[in-house]
C-alpha cells in the first residue's frame, strides 16, 4: 500500500512517465525557459527599457500559448484520426464571436448577452463543436477529401456570415466585433474590469506596485502578463488532457482510423462515431483558441483581417514542424513557428540596423534579385531585411519544403507515443498474486491530477 | 438455383414476415437458432450484382460449428464478393446471411464483427504505424476506455487501467501462441509480409470471435510460417472455433478442410467432403477448364 507521500508520489511518477511524459514536460519547460532568454536577449539588445523587454517577452509568450492551444486541437484531428480539417479558422472565429456575444457588456454594440464568462467559454466551445457537427456530420460519411473541402468551405462562410450586413445587429459585421468581456486578468486587478479608466483593487494595487518597483509602470503590461501566464496553465491542461485522450484505447481506435479504416471497423468498432466525436472535441477546443485569443486576448475582430484561410495554414505548419501526432510536438512546434518563425523576424531589421551596415536598399525584387548575377548578394539580403515582414513567410515556405524532405515527421513525429493507458511492454507476468500493488495502484489513480 | 442445394438447409425464413414459411426445414432453422453453435453461418440465395455484372449469382451454403470450412473456386468464382457480403463490406442485392440464427445481412462491417463474426483481409492490414502490441490491444471487444470520458476524467480512469492491464496480458499470451512476442515492441510496418499474416491472425484471436473468416490468409507466407499458420488454425479449430477458409490453392483445402464448398461462375458448384469433391465431374470439369 502506498500511504506514504513519498510512495504515492512514486506510483505518479511512473504513471506520467509512461509514454515519456517526465522528459516531455521538462523539454517544453525547457524550451519556453529558452524562448523567453531569447526575446528578453533581443529586447535588451535593442536597448529597451525593463518594461519594453517584459513587453516582447509577454507579447512572444501569449502568442505561443494561443498558437499551441490550436495546434493541440488540430493535432487531435489531424494528427490522431487524420481527419483533414483546413477550416481551424473558421471555428476559430465562432469561438471568439460566440464569447463575445454570450458574455459581451448587454449595453455596448453589438450589444452581448452579459452572462458570466465560464458559461461564455463554455458556450462558445459548445457552439464551435455544434458547428464542426454541422460541417462534419455529411462529409465524414465520405470520403478524406471531402471533409477538406466541407471545411474550408464552411470556414469560408461562417466568416464571409458573419461580415454580412444583415447580421450586422449581432456581429457588427463589416465593422468588427469589439464588445468582448475583459480577460479574466483584468477582472483579478480592477474594480470594474469593464471601464478604462477604473482604478486597480487591493490586489491590482499590490501587484501594480511590486512591478512598478521593478520599473515597470504600464499596468496594462502587467495585465497582460498575468492573462499570458494564465493562457500557459490552460495550455497545459488542455495538453494533458490531449495526452491522455492520445494514450487510450480511444486514442488506439483514433490512430487506427487513420491508418486503415476498414481494418478498424473489421474489427467492430464503429468508426464514424468516433471520428465524430474527435472532430467535434477538436473544433470545441479550436473555438477555445478563438475565444481566449482573437477574443478576449486582442479584444477586438474583424472579418477582414481575422479567421483568413491563411491563419489554418499557419496552425498546419505549427503542427508539421513540431511533429503531427505527438501532443508533445504540437505544443513544441506552436511555440517555434509562433516564437522563431512569425515573431522574431518582426526584430531582425531592427538588429541589423544596430550594426551600423550601409546594406543597399532595392526598390523591388528584380534590383535586388539581378546583382546576384555580377556576385553581389548584399542588395537581396538588404531587400530581404527591409521587406522582412513578408519576406519571413517566404522563408516559411522554404523551411516547410525542406522540412517535408528532410523531416517528414517534424522535430518530435515518429516517435513511439503508444496508444495505450499502460505501459505495454512492461508485462506484469505475475498478475492476480500482486493485490498488494494492484491496490496500490488504485489508490495512486484517486490523487492523479 | 443450383441443384446443389437439395443437399443443403432449403432457404428458410427465420424472420416473421418472410413470404414462404418452410416446412421440413424450419426445424433445422429451429435447432440452429436454439443451439447457436449447431450452424453458426448460412447464407442463402446470395446474390451481389455490379452494375450489370453478377459476380454472386444465388449462393446457398453453411458453415458447421467448429469445423474448418473450405471455399474454393477459380479466379472470378465469386468467392471474395461472397465474402465481403458475409463481412458486411458489400451489401448484397438478394438473399440473407444469418449468423447464429440471427439475421445479418446488409450489417456494417463493425455490426458484423461485434456479433463476433471476424474476419482478416487478403493482403494483411496492418496499422504500420502502430507498434505489434498497440495492434493487437485495439482489437478486443467492449473497452471501457474507447468512450472519451472514460480515458480523460481520473475517477472512470482507473477502470480503463484495469482492463488494459488484463488484456495486456492477453495480447502477450496471444502472442506468446502465435510464437511472434519477440516483434511487440516493433512498428508493424517493419514486419515480414508472413509475420504480418500471424499478427493479423493474433489480432483477430484478440476480439474474442465466434467465427472467423480467413481470406487467402496463405497468399505469398513461406513454407515454415505457412505450416505454423495452419498447425495454429487446427488448435484453434480444436478449441471449437469456427472457421470459414477463402483459398485457390486446392491443396490446401484438400488436406485440412473437413468441409468444402466449391464455387464457379458466382454459384455453389459442389459441397462436401475432400473425397466427395475430388471425384466431382463439375469441379473437375470446371478447373479443368479454368487451368488447362
Amino acid at each position: 500500500m502506498s500511504n506514504s507521500p513519498r510512495e504515492r508520489l512514486s506510483v505518479l511518477r511512473t504513471r506520467f512517465s509512461q509514454g515519456g511524459g517526465v522528459n516531455d514536460a521538462a523539454l517544453l519547460l525547457v524550451t519556453m525557459l529558452a524562448l523567453w532568454v531569447l526575446f528578453a536577449a533581443v529586447g535588451m539588445y535593442l536597448q529597451y527599457d525593463t518594461a519594453g523587454v517584459l513587453g516582447t517577452v509577454v507579447n512572444m509568450t501569449f502568442l505561443v500559448a494561443v498558437y499551441a492551444l490550436a495546434v493541440l486541437a488540430l493535432n487531435l484531428q489531424w494528427g490522431y484520426a487524420g481527419l483533414f480539417n483546413i477550416g481551424v479558422a473558421g471555428f476559430m472565429a465562432v469561438g471568439a464571436y460566440s464569447v463575445g456575444i454570450l458574455s459581451g457588456d448587454p449595453g455596448g454594440t453589438p450589444a452581448g448577452f452579459g452572462l458570466p464568462l465560464p458559461i461564455g467559454i463554455l458556450g462558445a466551445m459548445l457552439i464551435a463543436a455544434l458547428v464542426g457537427l454541422v460541417a462534419a456530420f455529411p462529409a465524414l460519411r465520405l470520403r478524406a477529401d471531402y471533409l477538406a473541402i466541407a471545411t474550408v468551405a464552411m470556414s469560408e462562410i461562417i466568416r464571409t456570415t458573419l461580415l454580412a450586413r444583415p447580421f450586422a445587429e449581432i456581429t457588427g459585421a463589416g465593422q468588427g466585433f469589439r464588445n468582448f468581456p475583459s480577460n479574466p486578468a483584468r477582472t483579478l486587478y480592477y474594480e470594474n474590469p469593464g471601464d478604462v479608466t477604473s482604478e486597480p483593487n487591493a490586489i491590482g494595487e499590490a501587484v501594480f506596485g511590486v512591478f512598478e518597483s521593478l520599473g515597470v509602470a504600464r499596468t496594462n503590461l502587467v495585465v497582460d502578463l498575468t492573462y499570458a501566464l494564465l493562457l500557459l496553465v490552460i495550455v497545459g491542461i488542455v495538453y494533458v488532457l490531449s495526452r491522455r485522450t492520445g494514450n487510450s484505447p480511444f486514442g488506439r481506435v483514433l490512430k487506427a482510423i487513420r491508418e486503415d479504416e476498414l481494418v478498424a471497423e473489421s474489427l467492430g468498432k464503429d468508426t464514424r462515431l468516433f471520428k465524430i466525436k474527435i472532430f467535434m472535441l477538436g473544433c470545441a477546443l479550436m473555438g477555445l483558441a478563438g475565444a481566449l485569443w482573437q477574443g478576449l486576448g486582442n479584444q477586438s475582430v474583424n472579418p477582414t483581417t481575422n479567421f483568413l484561410p491563411v491563419l489554418t495554414f499557419y496552425i498546419f505548419i505549427a503542427l508539421i514542424v513540431g511533429g503531427s501526432g505527438s501532443n508533445t510536438g504540437s505544443v513544441l512546434g506552436g511555440a517555434v513557428f509562433a516564437a522563431l518563425l512569425f515573431l522574431l523576424p518582426t526584430y531582425i531589421s531592427n538588429i541589423v540596423s544596430t550594426f551600423n551596415l550601409t546594406l543597399p536598399r532595392p526598390n523591388s525584387a528584380v534590383e535586388a534579385v539581378t546583382p546576384l548575377f555580377s556576385a553581389d548578394p548584399m542588395p537581396l539580403v538588404g531587400f530581404v531585411v527591409a521587406n522582412i515582414d513578408s519576406m519571413r513567410f517566404i522563408i516559411i515556405g522554404v523551411l516547410l519544403v525542406w522540412l517535408m524532405q528532410n523531416r517528414p515527421d517534424g522535430l518530435l513525429g515518429h516517435r513511439k507515443e503508444v496508444a495505450s493507458s499502460v505501459d505495454l511492454m512492461q508485462r506484469d507476468r505475475k498478475r492476480g498474486q500482486t493485490a498488494a500493488t494492484d491496490g496500490g495502484r488504485s489508490q495512486g489513480g484517486e490523487s492523479d491530477e | 438455383m443450383s441443384d446443389t442445394e437439395e443437399r443443403q438447409a432449403a432457404p428458410d425464413g427465420t424472420d416473421a414476415d418472410h413470404e414462404e414459411p418452410g416446412t421440413a426445414d424450419s426445424a433445422v432453422e429451429e435447432a440452429a437458432k436454439s443451439t447457436p453453435r449447431g450452424i453458426p453461418l448460412r447464407v442463402q440465395n446470395l446474390r451481389k450484382e455490379f452494375g450489370g455484372i453478377t459476380a454472386v449469382a444465388d449462393a446457398s451454403f453453411h458453415v458447421e460449428a467448429g469445423s474448418l470450412t473450405g471455399l474454393i473456386g477459380p479466379n472470378g468464382a465469386g468467392k471474395s464478393t461472397t465474402f465481403n457480403c458475409i463481412a458486411g463490406v458489400h451489401r448484397p442485392t438478394a438473399g440473407k446471411v444469418y449468423f447464429q440464427g440471427e439475421d445479418i445481412t446488409g450489417l456494417r462491417p463493425e455490426q458484423v464483427a461485434n456479433k463476433g463474426l471476424v474476419r482478416t483481409f487478403q493482403i494483411a492490414r496492418e496499422m504500420e504505424d502502430m507498434t505489434v502490441l498497440e495492434n493487437m490491444m485495439l482489437a478486443p471487444r467492449g473497452q471501457v476506455g474507447e468512450s472519451l470520458a472514460y480515458s480523460v476524467l481520473p475517477g472512470l480512469r482507473d477502470q480503463v487501467v484495469t482492463q488494459e492491464e488484463d488484456l495486456r496480458e492477453r495480447a502477450w499470451e496471444t502472442l506468446e501462441f502465435f510464437e511472434i512476442d519477440h516483434l511487440a515492441g516493433d512498428y508493424a510496418g517493419s514486419l515480414s509480409g508472413g509475420q504480418r499474416k500471424l499478427l493479423e491472425m493474433a489480432r483477430v484471436l484478440m476480439t474474442d470471435p465466434e467465427m472467423v473468416l480467413l481470406d487467402e490468409p496463405l497468399a505469398g507466407v513461406n513454407p515454415t510460417l505457412e505450416k505454423k499458420l495452419l498447425e495454429r488454425v487446427h488448435e484453434l479449430r480444436d478449441q471449437g472455433l469456427t472457421f470459414l477458409l477463402v483459398e485457390h490453392d486446392m491443396d490446401i483445402i484438400m488436406n485440412h478442410c473437413e468441409h468444402i464448398i466449391v464455387m464457379h461462375q458466382g454459384k455453389v458448384l459442389a459441397e462436401g467432403g475432400a473425397e466427395d469433391i475430388r471425384n466431382d465431374d463439375r469441379v473437375i470439369d470446371a478447373y479443368l477448364g479454368e487451368t488447362l
